[in-house]
């Protein structure tokens, strides 16, 4: 139900209008940084604070909202925030991909291929892919302006130089619509080549360091790489040992401290869909507590 | 010195430089042609350095121009060119070495991708390809090729500046700036960079303008030199007749004052 207190969806209409600004400009220049005057919210930096301003921006009476914490519906960020846009806004959650208007994830996109007409929050740490090479910010937004991306090939060659292979694993930088260089946030670069050409829209929304970028549906993004040495996915070579899936990214779970360790569906929702229509019970794994 | 086209490659024409009301340089005017080294001399506060600064279009002149031919042929006016424009050229067409080489080199990354990011500002996007560059300079500027991965916190004072020297030298640029290359060295490491700059010079054809206070440097590398003090060029010609003999009581005084081998 509404808080009497709070006008809908928690944020005032001015500062609505205001992010919605920003998120328009945001998807008129794919992958570009757009500036706003982030708010205060009730819970702490790092906890999501662009991701639910953003979300709170765009909601409306009828989104069905699902909100994800390292693909999951049930960790404890996943759910403190759809309680609060539960009191706040009144508004029906999901914890099914496929029924949802608005996703607000932290570092996933579900494994079920988002479809037209949904929105997809990304809450974001540090937006600025060229930050830990160089801590100029005027320098950064200029090198953004005159597209000089020489930098960001450089981590790559380090990464390659003393690895033997691109070790960048998360936060793995893409170029959107053959233009700006952005930070995917810290998804698993597993889950790079979902955003490219993606039916849904794809809002980044960073309360901390107060930037909103997008990526509208249907953009080519790219992952950075060399000729030879070319992107890669990245998945533990197993399956899940709930639902079975092995195209889906996996979870290390350890189980006691004699090194057992399972590997899960890190997408909770895509798990318990292939468990629900399975014909045959799934295995428990030995050392686990049935 | 071989002068290969009638119009030279960079021209300065009066070029002055106030700093509030204290003078950085004033009128300031010559021509360099590819293949030529010219050296600035003079002491501490005359000067040099910025007129180093306006020619390499880092700073903006209060008076007169820089122009300089683009590698398409066109010669153009340096303080009318974009920030873009400017980038582009000190990442292909110029090099820039610094007295401090951790001011020209990026101390964190390896001495291979020092050497590579120009070649990836270029659009080089072939690992095997840069790698197999840098190993090449490496071994022009004689660092060990199993020093590659290593970085240049790791290197001695000469090393840093030979990697400095590579790193700017890669995409054989047309023109080089030189600030005080080998300041902060030791005498045997000194002679030993000198001598590789000379045949480097040499074998590119490069023109360069080398800021020193060192006349041996200037000597050493140089065809022609400036003398320059309170911020004006007070003495210009051919570096041996000018340092064999000085007309100016200020070159003069300067050429008297080196101390005897």
């Amino acid at each position: 139900m509404n808080a009497p207190a709070y006008n809908f969806a928690y944020l005032d209409e001015q500062t609505k209008r205001m992010i919605r600004r920003a998120i328009l400009k945001a998807i008129a220049i794919p992958g570009y940084q757009v500036p706003f005057a982030s708010r205060e919210m009730p819970m702490p930096y790092g906890w999501g604070t662009g991701g639910v301003q953003v979300t709170a921006s765009i909601l409306g009476p009828n989104d069905v909202l699902k909100v994800i914490d390292q693909g999951s519906d049930d960790t404890t960020n996943a759910v403190s925030i759809r309680k609060f846009f539960q009191r706040t806004a009144g508004v029906a959650t999901t914890t099914h991909t496929r029924d949802a208007t608005v996703i607000q994830t932290r570092h996933r996109i579900p494994e079920q291929a988002l479809a037209e007409g949904q929105v997809l929050v990304f809450q974001v740490p540090i937006p600025e892919p060229l930050r830990f090479l160089e801590p100029r910010e005027t320098e950064t937004r200029r090198m953004h302006a005159l597209a000089d991306y020489s930098l960001m090939h450089l981590k790559l060659y380090e990464d390659i130089a003393r690895h033997g292979r691109i070790s960048t694993s998360y936060a793995y930088p893409v170029k959107v619509q053959g233009r700006y260089v952005m930070d995917p946030s810290p998804t698993p670069k597993f889950d790079n080549p979902k955003m490219n050409d993606c039916a849904a829209l794809q809002l980044f929304g960073a309360g901390r360091e107060k930037r909103i970028y997008a990526i509208p549906p249907y953009t080519a993004v790219v992952s950075l790489d060399f000729e030879d040495h070319p992107f890669e996915r990245y998945r533990h070579d197993a399956r899940c040992e709930l639902c079975g899936a092995d195209d889906s990214y996996l979870d290390e779970v350890i189980t006691d401290d004699r090194g057992g360790r399972m590997f899960v569906c890190s997408d909770t929702d895509y798990c318990e869909a292939r468990r629900a229509t399975a014909d045959k019970p799934h295995a428990v794994p030995q050392g686990y507590p049935a | 010195m071989t002068i290969s086209r009638e119009e030279p490659l960079l021209a300065a024409e009066g070029l002055t430089r106030w700093y509030g009301r204290q003078l950085g340089c004033r009128d300031v005017s010559f021509s360099i042609y590819e293949g030529e080294v010219l050296a600035i001399v003079g002491e501490s506060g005359s000067g040099k350095s910025t007129l180093l600064q306006l020619l390499s279009a880092q700073l903006e002149p209060s008076e007169g121009h820089v122009r300089y031919r683009m590698r398409d042929g066109v010669t153009r006016d340096l303080g009318l060119l974009g920030e873009a424009e400017r980038r582009f050229l000190f990442r292909t067409d110029w090099g820039y070495v610094h007295q401090d080489a951790a001011q020209g080199l990026r101390m964190s990354v390896s001495a291979g991708a020092n050497v590579g990011e120009r070649l990836m500002a270029n659009g080089w996007r072939h690992y095997g390809r840069i790698r197999a560059t840098a190993e090449t300079w490496l071994d022009r500027v004689e660092i060990d090729r199993g020093r590659i991965d290593d970085t240049p916190r790791t290197y001695s004072g000469g090393m840093r500046q030979r990697l400095q020297i590579a790193r700017n030298l890669v995409t054989e640029p047309r023109l080089v700036f030189m600030d005080e290359p080998t300041g902060g060295l030791d005498v045997s490491v000194q002679a030993r960079l000198l001598d590789l700059l000379r045949g480097l010079v040499t074998d590119l054809g490069l023109a360069a303008i080398v800021v020193t206070h060192d006349l041996a440097v200037a000597r050493l590398l140089s065809h022609r030199i400036m003398v320059m003090k309170g911020g004006q060029v007070i003495e210009t010609g051919l570096t041996d007749q000018v340092l064999d003999d000085p007309q100016e009581p200020y070159t003069q005084l300067l050429v008297a004052s080196i101390l005897p081998a």
